[in-house]
């Protein structure tokens, strides 16, 4: 290896730091950006060369947002679907990896590869039959198109993160139950369960994530006004006040509250679930 | 038919037995689930492409009349499949380049690099409505933060999401915001994987980074740069929320993807069957595209361990 000299070391540490802190600068930007628009009035959301610490603070923005829009009817419904989502995503994609790592039945690994071959699949092919079936069950405007599929499978990539997390759990943990009588059901329940907490709470944040923020599912399924989800609160509160930046922007802001507070609360499961994400299809 | 004989040997053990049944009653709501919201509905959309279809009166057949109009009479098929394909073409190699840098840069081992990630990563947890609309303001042409900054060097911005050539290339900006995301993570976990001393080697024959780069690093992540690619283009094709919520296609459809085009023919117009069509295009193309990838990949793509 060639030495570098000193001077050239220091040189290198000053461009990558410079790299780190400018890309750094680029990435946060938007986000003190729009915090500052959603405290300020028109006068200074409109003024050239921009402002970014208005001359005063217009908290009204916020509470303009409950006043214009049902906020915590919206609140309350995501909530309602993000949480039942994942109860239904966590019980029912657990108990279907646990089949798959740690029962032996003929065809397992077939279906298994069946199951993966699901991931690629567009959801534009089943939207269009999936949203008569369920007109025809009578749950439009109902948060059950939403909720009760979570239920069934909890998603293949979901039941694919846990299956690997469930395989490196030790056999001889099964063994031993196993020989002591203990059914598979209270395996399930009280030894994987538990141990598999760390990967639970990857498949809850990713899940929380995808139902917190669709858009498609409740644009199609709800068309109620006081049904709506925050996300689609928000995208109809775009189309209707385009150029009340401030109060637009403040709508934002609550909207990413709730992902930013539970990213650093969570950080190591959002890395975690995001890295694996990637072998999503 | 040796598998056949431990098939049956298999079920003479009352202990296998048991467990089998039991696999099966716990992989059942798996099942359900593909039989009821997976398998039917595809079959019933390949169903629905062959007839006219408006969900208040029952599916007329056609045959193939709605591909037939698809293909040769629509010109918005044409037009939102460029406009779908541009999107992915030009998206796809910037994401992919510009989080395989990110990750380089993040491989230093300087002090205070994990804050450095924190914050890179930050971005990536925005999507959808809220991304969209943060950006409709970042991109507003008079007072946004991107043009506002261009001014003050003296440069006069585009009307971005408000002009036809630069719309598509807006949502490109805006989503090139979230490349220190999972993908960035992956490619890092990459690169910490490459051995010190093929670096050592190409310093010895006196390489600068470029070499480093050029030789090591990229031969080296290449099967993460393919899978990557993949996905991508599928994520790609797929846009949806950024065109509904900024633009709604517009300006002069320059922002009508795919998806949006067929939405609107679904659910304003109510032609499922049309759009049962052009789901089933869209899942053709997929396929296609995809297998084409892993032709190709095979080629450029290095697997440690293979024979050279």
């Amino acid at each position: 290896m060639i030495i570098q000299t000193p001077s050239k070391k220091i040189l290198n540490k000053i461009i990558t730091y410079t790299f780190l802190v400018g890309v750094a600068a680029i990435l946060i930007l938007p986000f003190l950006w729009i915090i500052s628009t959603s405290l300020k009035g028109n006068e200074s959301i409109f003024a050239i060369p921009p402002q970014w610490i208005p001359d005063k603070i217009h908290w009204d923005n916020y509470t303009n947002v409950f006043e214009k829009m049902p906020f915590f009817t919206y609140l309350r419904n995501s909530i309602f679907v993000s949480g039942m989502t994942i109860i239904g995503t966590l019980l029912s994609s657990s108990l279907v990896a646990y089949a798959f790592a740690c029962l032996k039945w003929p065809g397992r690994n077939g279906v298994f590869i069946f199951v993966l071959a699901t991931m690629m699949l567009p959801m534009q092919v089943t939207m269009i039959p999936l949203f008569v079936l369920f007109k025809n069950f009578g749950w439009l405007n109902t948060f059950k198109p939403l909720i009760v599929p979570a239920f069934f499978g909890g998603g293949a990539f979901n039941i694919f993160l846990l299956r690997h997390f469930f395989l490196t759990i030790p056999g001889e943990l099964f063994d031993a139950a196993r020989i002591d009588g203990c059914s598979e059901w209270r395996i399930y329940w009280n030894i994987v369960l538990p141990l598999a907490k760390p990967a639970l709470a990857t498949v809850a944040i990713l899940t929380f994530m995808m139902t917190w923020n669709d858009f498609f599912g409740p644009l199609i399924y709800l068309s109620d006004k006081l049904k709506g989800t925050l996300a689609l609160g928000l995208a109809m509160f775009v189309g209707q006040h385009q150029t009340e930046w401030g109060m637009l922007m403040a709508a934002s802001v609550m909207m990413m509250i709730p992902m930013i507070v539970l990213f650093f609360l969570f950080q190591k499961y959002f890395i975690k679930g995001f890295m694996m994400s990637g072998i999503k299809g | 038919m040796k598998s056949i004989d431990n098939l049956k040997s298999f079920w003479k053990s009352p202990l296998r037995r048991n467990q089998a049944m039991l696999g099966y009653l716990f992989v059942s709501p798996w099942v359900l689930g593909f039989l009821l919201f997976g398998l039917y509905p595809i079959i019933m959309s390949l169903y629905y492409s062959l007839c006219q279809y408006d969900v208040l009166r029952i599916p007329q057949f056609i045959g193939l009349g709605n591909y037939r109009e698809l293909l040769f009479k629509d010109p918005y098929f044409w037009k939102s499949t460029w406009n779908t394909v541009y999107y992915t073409f030009l998206r796809t190699p910037l994401v992919i380049l510009g989080s395989l840098m990110l990750a380089v840069l993040v491989n230093n081992a300087v002090k205070g690099i994990r804050f450095f990630r924190t914050i890179y990563f930050i971005p990536s947890i925005i999507t959808g409505v809220v991304l969209s609309s943060i950006w409709l303001w970042m991109l507003n042409p008079q007072y946004g933060l991107i043009n506002t900054t261009l001014a003050f060097f003296g440069i006069q911005g585009p009307l971005w999401l408000q002009s036809p050539e630069w719309s598509k290339p807006s949502i490109i900006i805006m989503s090139l915001w979230s490349i220190g995301g999972g993908r960035m993570l992956v490619f890092l976990a990459a690169l910490q994987g490459i051995p010190q001393q093929m670096y050592e080697v190409v310093d010895l024959d006196g390489g600068g980074w470029w070499n480093k780069f050029r030789h090591v690093t990229i031969p080296m992540v290449s099967p993460v740069i393919f899978l990557w690619t993949v996905l991508e283009i599928i994520f790609s094709f797929q846009v949806f929320t950024e065109a509904y919520v900024m633009t709604k296609g517009g300006p002069l459809n320059s922002t009508m993807f795919y998806n949006l085009y067929l939405y609107y023919k679904a659910f304003d117009d109510f032609s499922m069957g049309y759009a049962s069509a052009l789901a089933w295009l869209l899942l053709l193309f997929i396929l296609i595209v995809t297998l084409i990838q892993f032709r190709v990949g095979r080629k450029l793509v290095y697997y440690e361990g293979e024979k050279a």
